[in-house]
């Protein structure tokens, strides 16, 4: 199968079956609600989107097609007859522009500027939420939406092992962190767990001086992680039994059973491969993240079934695991079956410019589709939220971007980006412009507002 | 005692590393020549000869003389020169023995030369050439009041003297919040002390400058390389490189260069925008950030659109890699220029921020910038439109040397 998807989605419904009930029971009120209140904002009435080139990623391009959009789902998506626009719908006249999927990153920093991203107290913190730390009114995640993401995973830093578990957002409009977050099937809040081998993560005791004892450290802790988890089986639900709970070793109880995917920062091909080796001993599902020298084992990350969200920068460098970076990497890895994404690592890369890395990969080998895949619907694979987001098929969220022109062409602007029916982005709009090119009161993550008392609304 | 035969072989070493390359008889066609001297040539060709450019021209009423080696490409354009980059002292690799661009000693340090710094063979130098880059402006980079100055080189051959255009280019100075020091209760620790310290040794400066006009030679003060440098800046004989992103911060800058009649090159300049008529009365050009600039710190307004501000105000400016000190270690002054082409410049503004206005602003438009007859032969070759992404740098000629040869 091309980019291991048998494996991956063997994995989805073995995960499935894990499901944490105590997790389910908790959010599933807040779920509700929640849905409740995104479909409030989004349109009862059909929106039809005329005339323009529709890029659906799951087939080949549609010249003047129709996207038909409702209840902040797509209704339907197709050649001018092949999509029967209902009459009462609103129509609007997209001749000369591009749609496509809104953008997944599939490893991002936004919103933590003023939190701080890497807790440098130990090397180990599973139990540490990006939840607790991101401000999603930084205006870093307007930049975000001014280039197209729609949806997001931010992450702890590499300063550690284990950053911590990590969040996928939908980049909706919203007042709180709630009004943005996703849910697993099992009604959890839906992120990863980051970890990072490599030097980032070392340091002065308690932190590891080699690379041997970063893997020593991290097994020592999935080792007592299984522990943990034979006594909650024992346990079974007599409570007395249970043993006291433990935050860290919670979160790793999950990765054990495959309910919560590892993204995994890591640049040399030794590292690499010490990765892999984690992998195979504990089971846990895990994406690699930048993979620098990822060309130079292709075959084994192929055989491995392992995904990479590959990071683009314009020279290599920067530092010693980083010296052997090469535009070449992504294609090399499609060509070796990989499923490979791509991410910004904002303030790595601009969450504004992140089509830019499927452009560059493709000046370095990279397939066209293959890149646009990498930037939407293979992103949306490692998440697990490729059933929701990634492709404009029916049935689908209704994320998606009003181009300029051809995504991959750098005269080509984000004009418009859409989350589940409403418009989040719209650079015709002053405000949305300055975040999308810059300018005073872009760049201030807590900018002050204080003019003038009284006469704002509630925002 | 050194065995005579190692002498020899590091004598031959060197022989092969300070020899340039055969300038060979060169003729470069395109489809289109951007010369940057009048409008593109369709199907151009230049012709070069003993590293500087012999003519430009038609293919059509142009014969490639017998012997001449043809290279031919889509997009031809002079070669670019990056108007302000650290690559050759803040290497590579990012570890303490290849970062040089500043010494954190002491805030003012005008005495410090590029050329003990520039590490010619790093390998970025030859990541930018790869990607059409014949000419760098690089050197001491920002954080200190004075790091020390800066060099403009070519980007081969890699002898540092044979590719050495301008030794002493300018005084790399830093005004912001970047300036201050970091160790406590070391000054300057307030932008009011940072100008205060500036305006204490320029003062020094006037007075050694004084003293050294002084008929009596047993009058005249003894050699001080750090006021001779500072001399230099007051004669207006090596310009200061200010790099300033402040509104405030750039206005104190011109308000030092007003009371000591200093020639300035403003440098970064986020806040350009909102002190657009002040620059422009200055007369002094602009070596604007990068267009991909992260808004964050003192360079929160920095935006897309000021390269086409500037260019509305008839301010001469350039477009520059500038100073990474993490990833990427270097950008690429080709994708900073695409991206201002994307907001609001034109195809030929944007071009021009990377070849001909960098080229005037550090003083060398006399050999670079352009393809016109006599210059140097300093061309790059694409295979598409320049600043898409998804096209190549086919070729790089440094003085006419062929160096990159296939897609970039």
């Amino acid at each position: 199968m091309p980019f291991g998807l048998n494996r991956w989605s063997a994995r989805q419904s073995f995960r499935m079956q894990h499901s944490l009930a105590r997790w389910c029971g908790r959010f599933l009120a807040g779920f509700s609600l929640l849905g409740m209140a995104a479909s409030a904002h989004a349109q009862e009435r059909p929106l039809a989107l005329l005339g323009a080139r529709l890029i659906p990623i799951h087939g080949d391009p549609i010249e003047q097609g129709i996207l038909l959009v409702q209840g902040g789902k797509i209704k339907a998506i197709g050649a001018s007859n092949n999509v029967v626009i209902p009459p009462e719908a609103e129509r609007r006249d997209l001749t000369g522009k591009t749609l496509m999927p809104g953008l997944v990153d599939t490893h991002s920093h936004i919103g933590l500027a003023t939190s701080g991203s890497n807790e440098r107290s130990g090397p180990l913190n599973p139990e540490m939420r990006a939840l607790d730390a991101v401000d999603i009114r930084d205006p870093a995640l307007q930049r975000a939406r001014a280039g197209g993401i729609t949806t997001v995973n931010i992450m702890p830093g590499s300063g550690s092992l284990i950053g911590g578990q990590t969040i996928y957002l939908k980049l909706r409009q919203g007042r709180t962190i709630d009004d943005l977050l996703l849910r697993t099937p099992t009604g959890r809040i839906a992120g990863g767990l980051k970890m990072a081998n490599g030097t980032n993560p070392q340091g002065d005791p308690p932190f590891p001086g080699t690379r041997a004892k970063a893997a020593a450290l991290v097994r020592e802790k999935f080792v007592a992680a299984q522990v943990y988890r034979e006594k909650l089986a024992k346990a079974g639900s007599d409570a007395d039994k249970a043993p006291a709970r433990d935050l860290a070793l919670e979160s790793l109880v999950e990765v054990l059973a495959a309910d919560r995917v590892v993204h995994h920062h890591t640049h040399r091909h030794d590292d690499i491969m010490t990765v892999l080796r984690l992998q195979k001993e504990f089971g846990f599902r895990v994406v690699l993240h930048h993979v620098s020298e990822g060309y130079k084992v292709a075959q084994e990350i192929a055989a491995a079934n392992v995904p990479c969200s590959v990071i683009v920068v314009d020279s290599p460098g920067g530092k010693l695991e980083a010296r052997d970076m090469d535009w070449k990497t992504a294609g090399v890895l499609e060509r070796a079956g990989v499923l490979v994404g791509f991410h910004t690592d904002d303030p790595v890369t601009d969450s504004r410019l992140f089509l830019r890395s499927a452009a560059l990969a493709v000046r370095s080998g990279m397939t066209r589709d293959g890149s646009l895949r990498a930037v939407t619907s293979a992103g949306a694979r490692m998440l697990d939220l490729n059933d929701q987001v990634g492709t404009l098929e029916a049935g689908k969220d209704a994320d998606f971007l009003v181009l300029s022109g051809d995504p991959l062409s750098v005269y080509t602007h984000v004009e418009e980006t859409w989350i589940e029916g409403v418009r989040v982005f719209d650079r015709s709009d002053p405000k949305d412009a300055l975040l999308a090119t810059g300018g005073r009161g872009a760049g201030n993550p807590r900018a002050a507002s204080l003019c003038c008392f009284g006469n704002g609304g509630d925002q | 005692m050194i065995p005579i035969s190692r002498w020899l072989a590091a004598g031959v070493a060197w022989g092969v590393l300070s020899l340039p390359m055969a300038t060979a008889q060169v003729a470069v066609r395109g489809q289109t020549v951007h010369t940057l001297t009048g409008p593109p040539i369709v199907d151009g060709i230049v012709l070069i000869k003993g590293g500087q450019i012999e003519t430009v021209g038609s293919g059509a009423t142009t014969t490639v003389p017998a012997g001449y080696k043809l290279l031919t490409a889509r997009v031809v354009t002079p070669g670019l020169v990056d108007a302000h980059s650290t690559v050759g002292i803040s290497g590579m690799l990012n570890q303490k023995q290849d970062q040089d661009q500043l010494d954190k000693s002491a805030p003012l340090q005008p005495e410090l030369r590029a050329v003990d710094s520039y590490n010619s063979l790093d390998p970025l130098v030859d990541w930018v050439r790869n990607l059409g880059v014949t000419t760098l402006h690089t050197g001491h980079g920002p954080g200190a009041l004075i790091s020390g100055q800066t060099l403009v080189v070519k980007t081969w051959p890699q002898n540092l003297d044979q590719a050495l255009l301008v030794p002493e280019a300018t005084f790399a100075c830093t005004l912001g919040p970047d300036s201050l020091s970091a160790a406590k209760d070391k000054a300057p620790a307030t932008i009011a002390k940072a100008i205060g310290l500036l305006r204490a040794e320029l003062v020094k400066a006037v007075d050694y400058q004084k003293k050294l006009a002084k008929s009596d030679l047993e009058k005249r003060p003894a050699r001080d390389l750090h006021l001779e440098a500072l001399v230099r800046a007051l004669e207006g004989k090596q310009p200061l490189l200010f790099t300033v992103q402040r509104h405030q911060d750039i206005l104190s800058v011109l308000r030092l260069a007003r009371e000591f009649g200093l020639k300035i090159i403003l440098d970064g300049v986020a806040d350009a925008p909102l002190v657009l008529r002040e620059i422009r009365e200055s007369g002094f050009p602009v070596i604007l950030h990068p267009t991909m600039a992260r808004p964050s710190a003192d360079l929160e307004n920095v935006s897309m659109g000021t390269a086409a501000q500037l260019q509305s105000a008839g301010i001469l400016f350039a477009l520059q890699s500038g100073y990474e000190a993490y990833v990427p270690k270097t950008r690429v002054v080709l994708f900073e220029a695409a991206l201002a082409a994307a907001n609001g410049l034109t195809f030929d503004q944007a071009l021009a921020a990377i070849t001909i206005n960098p080229a005037r602003i550090l003083g060398i438009a006399d050999r670079v910038g352009t393809l016109a007859p006599g210059k140097d032969a300093d061309i790059a070759l694409f295979d598409g439109d320049p600043f898409e992404y998804t096209s190549h740098c086919v070729g790089t000629v440094v003085s006419g040397v062929v160096v990159g040869e296939g897609a970039k």
